[in-house]
């Protein structure tokens, strides 16, 4: 099964960069610009329905979402509860 | 004194990383009425320069219009200078509610409500219509007025990919659940001079059972054949739901706005958008203006289609001169330089040429888009755009970018 952290990184970059851009696992989402706090909604719908999850809304932060490692962590939070 | 030094450091340190960052905004002064040919003093305290305005709002050249100001004197004369008092209490006059009916009319919609600004009208009018179970969805370059309306509201918000229609349908899809789907567009895109696909987006809507709001600032009055706006222009009059707009660019420029639209909506508006609520009714004398720039606009295309001819000119004056530009087909042609620096550089030495048009770069455009956002008017004679378009060429030759691809310019100044 493919890789938890390619998967959120090759629906970050189809979702939210322009062509030609790319990220690292630690490229910062939020605070360099490139997901707006509007846009976080796609990713927070995606996170559920792909692994099966609920995300409360208290832990679905702009921090939490930051870079393609720290959405990991936020989803193994709840993948292994 | 409660504004310690401690405070005061808050402040100053915050000013020099605006400064820093190259992003601090200082005002030039204009010593004229707003027009083509403006007389500025920049920086404060220097001499007066006589300039060609090449980045105002007043697209129709109607702010210093004889007719308009003499309708604002009489409508001084006759109902005063201000209200003192929001819309319900005794900030009405009868003819808030006669512009109010001229506003639908021209728009072709069911009713229209005033507002200060069209800031207001979009920070006023998602929270007035929409509840934590609905949704709006937006496009990622829309006006961030609407960014700041939409942060006002309790719904939930989700963006589409910038003019991507197959994007905007994943996100409907996405969102089918929701009790009300808001699809929320800019008509013209004011950084970029593009117009949003209001007859696709309209079919999406159709399809998936959503509403769309359009803020057609930077339209209404001369975008479409009469000049209705982006929906007279891709032939959907009817079919939008909500349509705010302004009375500070085309319309006159003083200020207010409006949002027009489904009576149901404007009626919501009425009693619960809270910017008309708690905000003071527009003043006669402005009130008085614009309904004389609808009555000259409703008697003829004269301006708008002069407006036209002049923005294909410049467009066409600036293609064949070797610059590159964004796509579009309204009078906001942006003159892309990729470059910050080269961006506030450039503008600058147009300034020195006596042309007055302004450099933008992050964060008020993308990372790597800096550019001279040109905005054409029917005050504009084509002598104005001939002078323009020489002062262009002339800098462009300076920089050496004329004839040079995006790839090119970045290639010499980087992004």
């Amino acid at each position: 099964m493919e890789d938890i952290k390619e998967i959120i990184r090759k629906y970050v970059i189809n979702e939210y960069l322009e062509e030609g851009e790319e990220i690292t696992y630690d490229t910062p989402l939020i605070s360099s610009g490139y997901v707006d706090s509007f846009s976080m909604v796609s990713l927070l719908v995606f996170l559920e329905n792909k692994f099966k999850i609920k995300i409360p809304p208290s832990k679905a932060t702009p921090e939490a979402f930051d870079s393609v490692n720290k959405i990991v962590d936020l989803v193994n939070q709840f993948i292994n509860k | 004194m409660s504004y310690s030094n401690k405070i005061k450091d808050i402040y100053s340190n915050q000013l020099s990383e605006i400064h820093s960052a190259g992003i601090y905004k200082e005002e030039r002064f204009i010593h004229s009425s707003q027009a083509a040919d403006i007389e500025v003093e920049f920086p404060s305290g220097a001499n007066l320069k006589k300039v060609i305005n090449m980045c105002s709002n007043n697209y129709l050249g109607l702010s210093s219009h004889p007719d308009v100001l003499q309708a604002a004197h009489q409508g001084l004369e006759k109902r005063g200078y201000g209200m003192s008092s929001v819309r319900f209490i005794c900030g009405t006059q009868d003819i808030h509610r006669e512009l109010e009916n001229k506003v639908t009319e021209f728009l072709g919609t069911e009713d229209t409500i005033l507002f200060p600004s069209c800031m207001d009208a979009n920070a006023g009018v998602f929270e007035a219509i929409l509840t934590s179970e609905d949704i709006m969805i937006s496009d990622r370059l829309v006006h961030a007025s609407i960014i700041d309306g939409m942060r006002l509201c309790s719904a939930q918000h989700d963006t589409f990919k910038h003019s991507s229609m197959e994007h905007l349908e994943e996100k409907l899809q996405l969102h089918a659940d929701k009790r009300i789907k808001l699809v929320i567009t800019d008509g013209v895109f004011s950084m970029d001079g593009d117009l949003a696909k209001l007859d696709e987006m309209v079919k999406l809507c159709e399809k998936y059972d959503a509403m769309i709001l359009v803020d057609d600032s930077h339209s209404s009055g001369f975008i479409g054949r009469t000049g209705r706006g982006t929906h007279e222009y891709f032939n959907v009059i009817g079919k939008i739901d909500v349509i705010t707009t302004t009375f500070g660019k085309a319309l006159g420029g003083a200020s207010g706005g409006c949002v027009s639209g489904r009576k149901e909506i404007v009626q919501m508006c009425r009693q619960k958008a809270r910017p008309y609520l708690f905000s003071n009714t527009i003043s006669p004398v402005i009130v008085s203006g614009v309904l004389k720039v609808f009555d000259i606009l409703s008697a003829s295309t004269e301006r708008r289609d002069k407006l036209e001819k002049n923005a294909v000119w410049w467009r066409k004056g600036l293609t064949e001169a070797g610059f590159v530009l964004k796509e579009g087909n309204s009078p906001i042609v942006p003159v892309m330089l990729f470059n910050a620096k080269l961006s506030q550089d450039f503008s600058r030495d147009l300034y020195n040429e006596g042309i007055y048009a302004i450099g933008f770069f992050f964060p008020v455009v993308p990372n790597g888009q800096a550019r001279i956002r040109t905005q054409i008017s029917a005050g504009h004679e084509i002598d104005h755009l001939e002078k323009a378009l020489d002062a262009f060429i002339k800098v462009g030759k300076k920089y050496g970018i004329l004839g040079l691809t995006k790839e090119e310019i970045v290639a010499k100044y980087g992004l």
